[in-house]
């Protein structure tokens, strides 16, 4: 039984049929890719997973609970941490707010009204985000405006966002698309610290091979929205079944 | 100092020092010259700034820091005073009961209206924030304003809730259960703070000045700096964070965990508290209140000052809210006579000339004045009176840099 079970999930929009059957089992500590050509269902089935979207039929369930019908904030309670395409940080706030606003979260639930007390006196979280950063290389921007800064930095300061919570499950989705070599080789090499460190499982959706195959231990590809094959990635480098669905018939 | 760092103290500091030396600074010409007409020294205006200071405070709370415009606060300064005017009618005329009852009457509407609202956003919410005010607009003015006693009887509901266009006035017959029906001499009592009546005020005569210190002024002053205080608390805590991270990326908020409606409820409220308080304070100051307090100009009147004075900083709106009401009352008095007089000086022909290019923007054309001015500082200075504030104390502090170094090259060469 994996961390993350995926069962017979199908979303249909109209007339296309966008996830059909889809049958994913994430297990616990592994990093787990989902790969596919444009159009493959990836981000649909993403959105599935954190509550953007309701599947028509099927089942998602994380660590033993459903998923479904819960809103986003209620997933990310349950430990499942989302860091987006375009990296999505409070660009209005400070490197260092930037960090807080997860850490409340995770300490006090969705909702607390904690009016009257200061920011400064919160010494506890400060140290806990404080430390994220640390670890990130980042405690030399905390006090930096985040809107300001490289679009590098900007997505390790929301994977930091997310680490700080602790989350059973990190969700990636494209987390190198746009980026220049260096930088996805960088976000690779925190990625694989990341996982060195905490031991926490990553579910990562991915287009650049070169990412997948550095970080992957189990990798499932999607093609019109239905799982062709999931192994390990020595496997399905060669699998004939992945080169047609990547390069058509004619290959 | 009370939980704030050192900028936020030394701020309140200023503040308090403002305004209670405010009838001194804001009468500095003597009485009987020609400048006299700037002076806003007086009981009434100076309640009103701070009023309205409480006013812009509280949508500050709302709009400087979730961004959410609404366009119906009104509706809440209007509760609140009828709040009040029903406590003054029915138990007696204390002051603090009466706020009581509008902050929590006014949590009320404020529950309501943005549970209601806060299910769309942006334009869509201004909108519907501006429905409901225009809604207790028409309650106040004919729906809540009929006969509720029946026609025989001449009873406390005779104009029913809100005595619809004439306002809701006290009368002799009214109840007043725990204070005195009428005073000794047979008049509708005053508001008071446990006997301290809200109109008393002493004159200090020095020279050609006269400085006025009215009850009412400081009593609705205290109660300003309170809601300041509060409101500095409120932006410095985790609390105003999250409202600030909703302005700049909700669904970033979502998928961290929290829950945004509710923050956004419970900002909503708090702004439509403060404004119900201030409504309140109004009817204190003046035991009158009218369904013209709810209509959207009034709304949008302190939209105006929230960003006049600076959206999002914490003195802003109190700034914004001065300037207004000074522009409403002192410029609204000048009249052509007193503009012939100022340039009596010119030729006559250029006098008159002048004067005519003048004249519209006075008296009853403040608003045209009032534009003017809105503009200039929306397109040079967005962040409002504050950033111009903070634009000129960096051009002084440049200026001293290059004194003290021009000074210390000196002696070089």
């Amino acid at each position: 039984m994996g961390l993350l079970e995926v069962k017979d999930v199908n979303k249909r929009f109209g007339g296309l049929q966008a996830l059909g059957n889809v049958n994913l089992s994430v297990a616990e500590q592994t990093v787990h890719a989902i790969i596919g050509p444009n159009g493959a269902g990836k981000s649909t089935l993403l959105n599935c997973l954190v509550g953007k979207l309701i599947p028509d039929t099927g089942s998602v369930m994380f660590d033993g609970q459903s998923v479904l019908g819960r809103t986003p904030f209620e997933i990310n309670q349950m430990g499942i941490s989302r860091v987006f395409q375009t990296p999505e940080i409070f660009g209005d706030l400070t490197v260092m707010e930037n960090m807080l606003i997860p850490c409340f979260a995770k300490r006090d639930g969705s909702f607390a009204l904690h009016g009257i007390r200061s920011v400064v006196s919160e010494g506890e979280l400060r140290d806990q985000a404080e430390q994220m950063l640390e670890d990130v290389n980042m405690l030399d921007k905390r006090n930096m405006h985040s809107a300001s800064m490289s679009r590098g930095d900007k997505r390790r300061l929301e994977m930091a966002m997310c680490l700080v919570q602790n989350p059973k499950l990190l969700l990636l989705d494209e987390p190198t698309a746009g980026m220049a070599r260096a930088d996805t080789n960088n976000t690779i090499d925190l990625l694989k610290e990341i996982k060195e460190k905490r031991n926490i499982t990553i579910a990562i959706i991915e287009h650049d091979m070169h990412v997948v195959f550095s970080l992957a231990e189990r990798i499932t590809v999607l093609a019109q929205g239905t799982p062709l094959v999931e192994d390990t990635p020595e496997n399905i480098k060669g699998h004939p079944k992945v080169k047609e669905a990547y390069l058509g018939e004619a290959a | 100092m009370f939980g704030l760092d050192k900028k936020d103290g030394s701020l309140l500091l200023i503040v308090t020092a403002l305004v209670i030396f405010a009838p001194f600074l804001l009468n500095p010409f003597p009485e009987g010259s020609a400048l006299a007409q700037f002076n806003a020294g007086y009981p009434d205006l100076m309640q009103r700034f701070v009023i309205f200071g409480i006013f812009a405070i509280g949508f500050n709370i709302l709009f400087g820091l979730t961004g959410y415009l609404s366009f119906g606060h009104a509706a809440f300064l209007g509760v609140g005073s009828y709040a009040a005017m029903w406590m003054f009618k029915l138990f007696g005329m204390n002051v603090l009961p009466a706020l009581a009852l509008s902050m929590i009457m006014s949590a009320l509407f404020a529950v309501v209206i943005g549970y209601v609202s806060l299910r769309r956003s942006g334009i869509y919410f201004s909108i519907l924030t501006l429905a409901f005010a225009m809604m207790s607009y028409a309650l106040a003015y004919s729906v809540l304003a009929t006969d509720m006693d029946g026609p025989t009887q001449q009873g406390l509901l005779q104009k029913g809730l809100t005595g619809g266009e004439t306002g809701l006035q006290l009368t002799l017959q009214d109840p007043r259960i725990l204070g005195a029906q009428t005073t000794a001499d047979g008049n509708i009592p005053v508001p008071t703070l446990f006997g301290l009546e809200m109109r008393s005020a002493t004159e200090l005569v020095l020279g050609d000045w006269v400085f006025t210190f009215s009850a009412g002024y400081y009593f609705s002053a205290v109660v300003m700096l309170i809601a300041f205080y509060l409101s500095i608390r409120i932006f410095r805590s985790p609390f105003g964070m999250v409202l600030r991270s909703i302005k700049s990326n909700q669904q970033r908020l979502t998928y961290t965990g929290m829950n945004p409606r509710p923050y956004m409820l419970a900002a909503f409220v708090i702004s439509g508290m403060y404004a119900g308080l201030a409504g309140g304070l109004m009817a204190a100051m003046d035991p009158l209140a009218g369904p013209e307090r709810m209509f959207w100009t009034a709304s949008g009147e302190v939209v105006l000052m929230t960003i006049l004075g600076g959206v999002g900083t914490l003195i802003g709106p109190v700034l914004g809210a001065g300037a207004i009401k000074y522009m409403e009352n002192i410029i609204s008095k000048i009249n052509s006579d007193i503009l012939h007089s100022w340039f009596a000086f010119l030729p006559d022909g250029l006098e008159d000339f002048i004067v005519a290019i003048i004249y519209p923007f006075i008296g009853k054309g403040w608003h045209l004045t009032l534009g003017i001015i809105f503009m200039l500082v929306v397109i040079f200075l967005p962040g409002g009176l504050v950033q111009g504030g903070q634009k000129l104390a960096a051009l002084f502090r440049r200026k001293k840099q290059e004194d003290t170094k021009s000074a210390t090259t000196e002696p070089a060469e």
